[in-house]
């Protein structure tokens, strides 16, 4: 791997720049009810038909925590090989905004329920870990919508009281490519760990990005700005790029970065200052009253610990220690949960090596083609199971097993069925085959002579003759092995 | 920033500055009147609050409750009550399934 080397620098007047990005991840707990109050969490539901009255901040309404957020909560730091505090506080955070009734956040800052822990992310140019901050739970505030008409905003308070997890990441990543990486591992986390759907167009999933620039070889940290609520990878990446670059010619200008809070403009493609977020540092934290200390007991943490399935990490040692796959293979299997339980559902029942091959050339270059995801996946795992039997077995070769793929994708059939009907079963009688082969010696005796007399190139020319005689049904092995003899 | 401030390290004084700042965030109407009494009063408060640095507390730890009981929790049920009526109810302008607030965009 000499030569992928790390080299995401940018170019300034001055000489090249390391970019500094930090992430925090806003991500809502999976949960059917909301952190503090019973109300559905069930998204796309008529507005203001899931909120109660505590969610609505009436006067007089108190908060009873949901358990279950609790539970998610742990697990995700259980998941991020995090430190869990047995002793955790809640805050109030205090903002006015027309989405937020309680006029204050209720969140975690000075205890959180999740210390450090890492993630581990596969790049070219090696693995590299990035460090978690902490994980606290907090309330997401309601939705407001800006287009419906001219003078006025709507607010919709669905939203609001919705349990999320901030996760919050050390300043360790340095491009827009790590930044793609870090979310898309730690949203495949959750989602093997079933705390979070990640799902960013409904903005389960959205995050807070922190960018600094500093001269390339420098070790002191630059001022940051911190870009928020940024709802897709690629407007991440293009936030980074565009922040990176507008601070650079500040300072190579002799200017200086201002300490702000910035948004990005996803159709202009820039950021720009968030002028009524001025005061947004000055939240007035303190501990809120209605809630005592979260206590966590040591069994508790156990036996959450004794739920946890196995997490993409392990799950690409197993792949690569018990069946052989490649480092890459095994990466792109548990990149993503819904692949790595297709993978699961046509490995157990047919060849863990095969199965990892078929999915990532064949069926990946269909999806990928057709744009589509491996959850509408135009070819069933029970029938993808049974062409790579198929193929173990010797009832199809590998070359007539792409014919059939190419009939499945058209409609998901039974690849049994497919070939009885065909008729493409593999020519596997040697005696059978035998007699082709004798004939075409018989037929080609200039070859054979040339053959002989080395030029035993010519040995594929005769598996292609067999092949052709056989409609591409005979069986190559087989083929192979009876013409060595014959030639000899 | 004022986030569990450390009282034992020095007076606090609350001046002007200060009294315009948490009225602008707490967003009460204020003026030269208000202002100047509140300077005392908040002074005075904390004036007070201040005796607490004549004690010795390196070896206490923060006390975080003085209820002594566990954090009450409940399970993830859903409660399916629609209540959109009632709270839109309170709304200065609304429509029929939205508070309407005047824009708020940048």
């Amino acid at each position: 791997m000499a030569d992928n080397k790390f080299d995401y620098y940018l170019d300034g007047k001055t000489g090249k720049w390391e970019v500094i990005i930090g992430l925090e991840v806003h991500a809502q707990v999976t949960s059917r009810a909301k952190l503090f109050s019973g109300s559905s969490t069930k998204f796309g539901s008529d507005p203001n038909t899931q909120v109660s009255l505590v969610d609505a901040a009436m006067p007089g309404m108190l908060p009873v925590i949901n358990k279950f957020c609790i539970e998610q909560a742990v697990k995700t730091g259980l998941g991020l090989k995090a430190k869990i505090n047995r002793f955790s506080k809640f805050d109030r955070k205090n903002y006015f905004y027309a989405d937020l009734p309680q006029g204050y956040q209720i969140s975690q800052f000075k205890f959180p329920i999740v210390g450090e822990g890492e993630i581990v992310l596969d790049m070219p140019y090696g693995t590299k870990v990035v460090g978690i901050e902490r994980l606290h739970l907090e309330q997401d505030a309601g939705k407001s919508l800006h287009d419906q008409d001219p003078e006025n905003s709507f607010v919709d308070l669905n939203r609001s009281g919705i349990a999320l997890m901030e996760i919050v990441g050390k300043p360790d990543l340095r491009s827009p490519e790590e930044v793609g990486q870090y979310v898309k591992k730690l949203r495949s986390i959750m989602r093997y760990l079933n705390t979070c759907d990640g799902n960013m167009d409904e903005g389960s999933l959205r995050a807070d990005v922190n960018v600094s620039v500093r001269k390339q070889g420098s070790q002191q940290l630059g001022t940051r700005c911190e870009i928020k609520n940024v709802n897709s990878i690629k407007f991440m990446q293009q936030a980074i790029e565009y922040e990176a670059k507008r601070q650079i010619d500040i300072i190579e200008d002799g200017g200086t970065i201002n300490q702000e809070t910035r948004l990005y403009d996803t159709k202009k493609n820039e950021t720009r200052s968030m002028r009524s977020k001025e005061d947004a540092h000055d939240y007035r934290y303190f501990p809120d009253p209605d809630l005592l200390p979260l206590v966590l007991d040591s069994e508790f943490i156990e036996n959450i610990k004794k739920t946890l399935p196995e997490l993409p990490d392990e799950k690409k040692h197993r792949l690569m220690n018990d069946f052989g796959l490649s480092s890459y293979d095994a990466s792109i299997i548990i990149s993503e949960k819904d692949i790595s339980d297709y993978y699961e559902d046509v490995a157990k029942n047919s060849d863990y090596k095969l199965a990892a091959n078929w999915m990532i050339v064949e069926l990946f270059g269909i999806l990928n083609k057709e744009g589509k995801e491996i959850k509408d996946s135009p070819v069933s795992a029970v029938n993808l199971s049974k062409l790579i039997n198929l193929i173990k077995n010797g009832t199809i070769s590998g070359k007539i097993a792409k014919t059939v793929f190419e009939q499945m994708v058209q409609r998901n059939e039974n690849p049994e069925v497919i070939i009885e009907k065909s008729g493409l079963k593999q020519q596997s009688d040697p005696k059978e085959l035998e007699i082709i082969i004798d004939n075409i010696i018989k037929n080609n005796q200039d070859k054979v002579i040339e053959y002989k007399s080395g030029k035993i190139k010519l040995f594929s020319f005769f598996v292609g003759q067999a092949m052709k005689d056989t409609a591409g049904k005979g069986n190559p092995q087989l083929i192979n092995n009876i013409l060595s003899k014959k030639l000899k | 920033m004022l986030i569990y401030p450390n009282f034992s390290s020095s007076l606090m004084t609350i001046n002007k500055e200060t009294v315009k700042k948490i009225s602008k965030l707490s967003r009460i109407a204020s003026n030269e009147e208000f202002e100047n009494s509140m300077i005392k009063d908040l002074n005075s408060i904390l004036k007070f609050v201040e005796q607490l640095n004549e004690l010795n507390i390196s070896n206490t730890e923060p006390l975080s409750s003085v209820v002594d009981q566990k954090l009450y929790q409940r399970d993830d049920v859903e409660k399916k009550i629609n209540e959109k009526k009632d709270i839109l109810q309170n709304s200065p302008v609304k429509n029929e399934n939205y508070f309407v607030v005047p824009k708020i965009i940048e």
